[in-house]
């Protein structure tokens, strides 16, 4: 199955992709470090952010958490509130 | 009660949040936008929040607050867009029975902000741009 996964961007992801919100391929079984993978796969000018959190549906996930396609995904590059 | 906006913050709408008659002390942080970085020299600072999140974490720092300290009343108030030199960007208030303990937690809770709620900075100097904390 050709299942897919849409990826919010903020901040300086936001502005090294240019778009706010990017749709990747979801394989079955994938967790939060292979969708991190494939994203720096696609966009290497992610590599450059000085360390990059994930958050499912709002809240802060680990590497080994398991995803599925109607999660609200998003990178949290580098926090600056304040 | 916590809360993201465009507007300007207004600390006198705060304040009358605040007011409680057991509140012996009631202390505010404002973090400002300030005309400089580094010795850069500063235009504006452009702040961009995933709301949701920022305030689902916001409400956990102040939770966690309430539980260390005696916290009568609580407001946290964060900006987003373009801020000029001078603005507000964040104001933190408390007010509780002992000056101590609002002092305490207002700096705790500007701290935990700082670390944790997803909000971004990108400060725009008059030679360049740069989004705060992203780069090694």
């Amino acid at each position: 199955m050709n299942t897919q996964i849409s990826v919010l961007l903020f901040g300086i992801t936001r502005d090294l992709t240019g778009q706010s919100a990017v749709t990747l391929p979801l394989n079955e079984g994938a967790c939060v470090s292979d969708l991190l993978d494939s994203i720096h796969a696609q966009f290497p000018d992610l590599a450059r952010i000085r360390s990059m959190m994930v958050a499912v549906n709002g809240e802060y996930a680990e590497p080994e958490q398991a995803l599925s396609p109607s999660d609200e995904v998003a990178l949290i590059p580098p926090v600056s509130g304040g | 009660m916590v809360s993201i906006t465009s507007d300007p913050i207004d600390v006198s709408s705060a304040l009358t949040l605040l007011q409680s008659d057991q509140a012996g002390a009631i202390d505010f942080f404002l973090g400002m936008v300030r005309d400089n970085t580094q010795q850069r020299s500063v235009d504006h600072l452009e702040y961009e929040a995933y709301d949701r999140m920022a305030i689902s974490e916001m409400n956990k720092i102040v939770e966690q607050a309430r539980k260390r300290w005696n916290i009568l009343e609580c407001v946290v108030v964060h900006r987003k867009g373009t801020l000029r030199v001078g603005e507000i960007a964040v104001l933190i208030g408390v007010s509780t029975p002992h000056r101590a303990d609002s002092f305490d937690a207002c700096r705790y809770i500007i701290d935990t902000i700082k670390q944790t709620v997803p909000i971004w900075k990108k400060e725009v100097f008059t030679d360049g741009e740069t989004w705060v904390n992203a780069h090694p």
